[in-house]
């Protein structure tokens, strides 16, 4: 039997809600700072309206739904799965506001597009966007990269017992210190650290490579914030193709990288055991698939013989595998040179590393390596214990920040997700070819939007439909959340008309 | 007075091989879409580009990269400094960028420049001058952020009532 939510469940989804709605307001107030002190005041405008009819809607759902109870662990999941839609189409406001998108369902695309770190975008006339835009296109990317829910538990819910909860639905399942409220902020130290050192490099190789300072670091912190988030936005419309820098992609590699990284390694790195990147299966199976893809691209560029030199296919090849592993989705080709220039063999290593991802507790979406290593090693085992005699017990054991003993019920765990997620990725498929793309294309196009990377090979465009943009935004958002939290919200929605 | 006829001759031989690479290129120019969509037509043959210059000017050595956009992708233009040097607007949220015609050469995969798609420029005319946008303090959005002001004032208030 379905049991029917009662008002308390509302009350306190309501509340949770509004704070979290209350902290998007405030951060709505750092472009408005940054529109004022470069003289944008029309952009300025239209975060000052988006941060006010945001603020009034935290405002009224903490006010209406004030409750001093704790979250249950459905409450938790729900919470998070709406305020990711919330997030979405309360921070695409003043993007709408600017003009530079041609429906409200595009600002949608692209906010949700930001939040979830995917990089896919329908802007129009990028390259004269205001720059108070620009930074909140990236700065969505910043705080949806760490997670939205992060941003509240670190300043607005104090030591609520129930942040747990949120956290966890948030697709973090794993506590870097023993309080979530400190991993949290923990979270937040690392990636502000990255971002002053990042955007330094940044900056200063822009400089170098002939921008205008101030041009220079602005697209360095954006790029910064894109690239540690593995988001995929940039500044131009040409995506990295810009700067035409080799030292500019040897960087954003640098950053992609530790974007894919678990933030719970980013720690024991930061503690001096550095010993560990060479140990934890994660960075082991991260490095096997980078290398293993990677052949399968060079090989598939190297039958096109699109590329003359071996320069020319290593920069191309290897930078649109690693944006794509890591879920970045920068860009150094233009989307159709996927179709036009790249064979099937090459898209398919480029698919598989998409689908793969980086690390759990990361930036990034897909599988994750965890889930691959723990497959893997779970095959490895049935094998051994097949080919031995009866007799013979099969131990196993993996290396994620200290020695596990590899479970049946930590493999079925990682199987499932990764069946989720290959599901997710052709129902997408499929959708698109019921609007008439080819099969490898709407392949390619919706593990992109599902795995949160942002390369396209052309699909995503204004003119695609409708029906198609809402896909790949429910691929994004159920992506981004590893599907628990949304389940949960679905089977909720369920209960409230067929519960009794 | 050698000198200055030396210069001058200098003057006209630069100014008649430029009109002449552009008289001998009657091709129409060519969209950023054709190029990127039939790259490999295009690869290694001289064409003509059109759009706005926009973002920074990169100088690299005797070189500079410049972005140029046609309205639906920028492609990046290889050129000469000194061809560079009569670019004055870039285009941003501030301003239109100069339009320009590139004369080049088209590369799919330009074996020079890592694999990039660019045009290596061998002729670049001004078309129009660019300029500074003026901003126009939007009265309508000014409006709308202080009824919702005065809105936000009321909730903060009635929040506090029981």
């Amino acid at each position: 039997m379905i049991l029917k939510p009662i008002s308390q469940d509302f009350k306190n989804i309501g509340y949770y809600l509004g704070k979290i709605i209350l902290g998007l307001g405030c951060v709505m107030f750092m472009p408005i700072i940054f529109g004022v002190a470069l003289g944008e005041i029309n952009p300025a405008l239209d975060f000052l309206i988006g941060a006010e009819i945001t603020l009034i809607f935290g405002f009224i759902l903490t006010k209406l739904c004030f409750t001093d109870n704790d979250l249950s662990w459905m409450q938790g999941m729900i919470v998070v799965s709406l305020s990711w839609l919330v997030a979405t189409i309360l921070g695409a406001i003043p993007l709408y506001l600017s003009g530079h998108w041609s429906s409200y369902l595009d600002t949608c695309f692209d906010a949700m597009s930001g939040f979830a770190t995917t990089g896919l975008a329908l802007v129009q006339n990028l390259d004269h966007l205001s720059m108070t835009h620009n930074l909140w296109r990236h700065l969505i990317m910043f705080m949806g990269g760490q997670g939205i829910v992060i941003v509240a538990l670190s300043f607005f819910i104090k030591g609520a017992s129930g942040a747990f909860k949120m956290y966890v639905g948030e697709a973090r399942d794993e506590r870097i210190l023993p309080n979530v409220v400190h991993t949290s902020r923990f979270i937040w130290l690392v990636s502000i650290t990255y971002l002053v050192l990042g955007t330094l490099a940044l900056g200063i190789t822009g400089v170098c490579e002939g921008m205008k300072p101030l041009n220079a670091f602005f697209h360095g912190a954006c790029i910064f914030m894109a690239a540690f988030d593995t988001g995929g936005f940039a500044p131009q419309s040409q995506n990295i193709l810009y700067y035409h820098s080799l030292t500019f992609e040897v960087i954003t590699i640098i950053i992609m990288l530790l974007g894919a990284i678990n933030f719970k390694l980013h720690y024991h790195i930061w503690m001096g055991n550095r010993k560990e990147i060479v140990k934890n299966i994660e960075t082991r199976a991260l490095f096997a698939a980078i290398l293993i893809t990677f052949l399968v691209v060079a090989l598939g560029l190297n039958q096109t013989g699109t590329y003359a030199k071996a320069i020319g296919l290593f920069r191309k090849g290897f930078y649109q595998l690693v944006s794509g592993h890591t879920g970045t989705g920068f860009m150094t080709i233009y989307a159709p040179q996927f179709i036009n220039e790249w064979n099937h063999l090459a898209l398919v290593g480029v698919i598989i590393a998409m689908a793969l991802g980086g690390a759990v507790c990361s930036t990034t979406g897909a599988i994750k390596m965890l889930r691959v290593g723990v497959i893997f090693k779970a095959l490895l085992e049935d094998i051994k214990r097949i080919i031995l005699p009866d007799k013979a017990i099969v131990v196993k054991k993996i290396h994620h920040i200290k020695e596990i003993f590899l479970e049946d019920k930590q493999a079925r765990a990682a199987l499932l997700i990764t069946m989720a997620y290959l599901c997710l990725y052709g129902l997408g498929a499929m959708i698109g070819m019921w609007f008439g793309y080819p099969f490898l294309d709407s392949l390619f196009e919706s593990t992109s939007a599902a795995a949160n990377v942002g390369l396209s090979c052309g699909i995503t465009a204004v003119s695609m439909p409708a029906a198609l943009k809402f896909t790949y935004i429910l691929q994004m958002w159920a992506g981004r959340l590893e599907f628990m939290s949304v389940f949960t919200l679905i089977g909720f929605i369920v209960s409230v008309f067929r519960g009794k | 007075m050698l000198k200055l006829r030396l210069s001058h001759l200098v003057f006209m031989l630069c100014t008649l091989s430029f009109v002449i690479s552009f008289s001998n290129c009657s091709a129409q120019p060519i969209s950023s879409a054709e190029l990127i969509q039939n790259a490999k037509v295009y690869d290694g043959r001289t064409i003509v580009y059109t759009g706005e210059v926009i973002g920074d000017i990169m100088a690299r050595g005797d070189f500079a990269w410049v972005n140029i956009n046609d309205g639906k992708n920028a492609i990046g233009v290889w050129m000469n400094k000194g061809l560079a040097a009569n670019i004055i607007y870039t285009g941003s949220y501030r301003f239109k960028g100069d339009s320009v015609e590139i004369i080049g050469v088209f590369h799919r995969a330009c074996p020079d420049h890592g694999g990039d798609l660019d045009i290596h420029a061998q002729g670049v005319r001004k078309i129009n001058s660019g300029r500074q946008t003026i901003e126009r303090f939007n009265l309508n959005k000014r409006n709308m952020a202080l009824v919702l002001l005065g809105i936000l004032c009321l909730v903060l208030v009635l929040r506090q009532l029981r």
